[in-house]
């Protein structure tokens, strides 16, 4: 299921080309998003249905996801269907370039696909409309019903085309499923494609679970479980629904989340009234205290290249953000603003730390360079936590709370995205009420 | 004449209204030491006089004096009751991040159970857990609910 064959079709166009090309900044806020045209990709029709697919609709499902995708980054503009000018099929072949220039394109996505011998083949290209010429041209070929993740990988590499920086749709997101009143949650384990479709739900919601994060590789995931009322770390393997105790000491573990190269989970472990952080290697089950203080020492978070260890901790008196070295040597407290700090995560580029900022009874997210300077709160609200990193470090995903009243009438916990340049706050939707996001890696790279 | 006296005895009843509501909030806003909690609402009862809770301030951990009165009468109550094993759960409101909350929780708790050993209790028979902010007391997004959920509580386990 998840093996996906890669052809590349056709490269004709030399790389001196590229600099005439269009490219879309997103390293600030875009208020001018780039038009784009989707055509519905076309359908060369052996047989309607394919078991329960309509094959006729796919050409047209598939370019929409896209379109969605697209729109969601708030660096493009899809325009409307009903302004296009040729046929899925011609415009696949060679476009009319002025034509669609005249409905104010600047970039042209088309494509066609067909099942045959129990395959989706689906081809795609990218045109420059004002310079006339293709950009990319790829071609796919997997099982049927695969056909949103094709949808999610085109997406991805027309992103990196345009923008010069991989894509993340053909991602999923874990969090915690949460239902019923808020005095008694029922919180589950649940997985989504980050557009919110596949969803399943991997505990039963039997046990309290709390922050899944997942490994480098997007097969396990490690979180916390309060299974038998022993609040424990687990470690579960997706594939196949294996849940192991992981932090099994005397006393609580909590807040884990996987080493960069993925062999260890870093984790905190509570007993007696004081909170630190330990390491434990997963093949050698070693488990190295990282951190050895009276104070609260939790959400630790490795940098990418597994150096370095951000944390939040209150031996100041409030909680507070920390970096130290992998080892646990080199303490330093980066955070000196009003208010208080928690939650650090490292992005994947390595260049930033998003947080959540506790100040003046208000909650907010931001970003702040490693060393603490140049901090931006990116959305303010009455609460919020949790920031979790696109696999490209341009997207922060985290859970939002409203205020309840008397019986907890009006609680509702939602997940949120914004890009790191403020901009493009909007709600992920998700079946149930939903907390403590994760977002994966690029699923196919 | 009968409108004139409606409309009197409607005033009255929206002012008399007024004026209870007001004397309520204030009332609750006596429930509370600087932030700790004081009043006797959500509060269970190990026995006749034995309040089964600890309430704290945002952030902190340390027990009142109020805290401390409370906990030796549990002490005491468990001194009788010798066979009688408890688990403290501790606590956190719903405003601070999930997992130092969770430490929080198990700080609480164990400030609690410190105490309680202080006057003889032996640690075996004194299991902690913390839910952090998972299981408020009261729903409610105020001042009053959070000073009731930041708070340790001890439960009988068999």
């Amino acid at each position: 299921m998840k093996k996906f064959i890669f052809i590349f079709l056709i490269n004709i166009f030399s790389i001196t080309n590229l600099s005439a090309l269009i490219e879309v900044d997103i390293t600030r806020g875009n208020l001018d998003p780039l038009p784009i045209a989707i055509s519905p990709l076309h359908v060369d029709i052996k047989s309607e249905k394919y078991k329960d697919l309509n094959v006729k609709e796919l050409g047209d499902k598939i370019s929409g996801i896209i379109e969605k995708n697209f729109r969601n980054t708030g660096l493009f503009n899809p325009l409307k269907k009903d302004a296009f000018v040729q046929k899925p099929d011609i415009a696949h072949l060679k476009p009319r370039f002025e034509d669609w220039r005249l409905i104010k394109a600047q970039a042209l996505v088309t494509g066609k696909l067909l099942i045959s011998s129990d395959k989706l083949k689906v081809e795609f290209r990218l045109w420059d409309l004002a310079a006339a010429q293709e950009m990319t041209a790829l071609a796919f070929t997997t099982t049927p019903s695969n056909w949103r993740r094709v949808a999610h990988i085109i997406s991805d590499k027309i992103y990196e085309r345009l923008t010069g920086e991989e894509g993340y749709f053909d991602t999923r997101i874990i969090y915690v499923a949460e239902s019923g009143p808020k005095t008694q949650r029922i919180k589950k384990l649940a997985i989504m494609d980050q557009d919110g479709f596949n969803t399943k739900y991997l505990t039963l919601g039997n046990e309290l679970v709390l922050t899944p994060r997942f490994n480098p590789t997007n097969q396990m995931v490690t979180y916390m479980s309060y299974f038998r009322n022993m609040p424990r770390v687990y470690l579960l393997d997706i594939e196949t629904g294996t849940q192991e105790v992981v932090g099994n000491f005397p006393g609580m573990t909590f807040a884990p989340r996987f080493s960069p190269d993925g062999k260890k989970i870093i984790m905190s472990f509570a007993k007696d009234g004081n909170s630190d952080i330990f390491t434990m290697d997963l093949e050698t089950r070693l488990v190295e205290r990282i951190t050895e203080h009276s104070s609260i020492d939790t959400s630790p978070s490795f940098s990418p290249d597994g150096k370095f260890i951000a944390f939040n901790s209150d031996r100041s008196g409030l909680q507070q953000i920390y970096v130290m070295r992998s080892d646990g040597s080199n303490v330093k407290r980066i955070t000196f603003g009003k208010g208080i700090y928690g939650t650090p995560v490292w992005s994947p580029r390595g260049d930033l730390i998003a947080f959540t900022k506790m100040h003046k009874g208000k909650f907010f997210i931001g970003v702040m360079r490693i060393d603490g300077t140049g901090e931006r709160l990116l959305t303010e609200n009455y609460y919020q936590e949790a920031p979790s990193w696109s696999p490209n470090g341009r997207v922060l995903v985290f859970y939002r709370e409203t205020k309840s009243g008397n019986k907890g009438e009006g609680f509702s916990a939602k997940l949120w995205s914004i890009d790191i340049t403020g901009y493009n706050e909007r709600r992920l939707l998700t079946k149930t009420d939903a907390s403590d996001p994760s977002w994966s890696s690029l699923l196919s790279k | 004449m009968t409108l004139k006296s409606n409309l009197k005895n409607i005033l009255l009843v929206i002012f008399t209204t007024l004026l209870l509501s007001a004397c309520s909030t204030a009332k609750k806003s006596g429930d509370i030491d600087g932030d700790v909690y004081t009043g006797k609402e959500t509060v269970e009862y190990l026995a006749a006089g034995v309040p089964d809770r600890v309430f704290f301030a945002t952030n902190k951990s340390s027990l009142t004096t109020a805290s401390r009165a409370t906990l030796r009468k549990q002490a005491t109550f468990l001194r009788k009751n010798k066979k009688l094993n408890v688990v403290i759960e501790g606590h956190a409101d719903e405003r601070g991040t999930r997992e130092y909350n969770l430490a929080l929780g198990e700080r609480r708790a164990n400030a609690a159970r410190d105490y309680l050993m202080t006057y003889g209790i032996s640690g075996k028979r004194l299991s902690v857990i913390s839910y952090g902010k998972e299981k408020p007391v009261n729903p409610k997004s105020s001042p009053i609910a959070w000073s009731q959920n930041r708070r340790s509580v001890t439960v009988k386990v068999n």
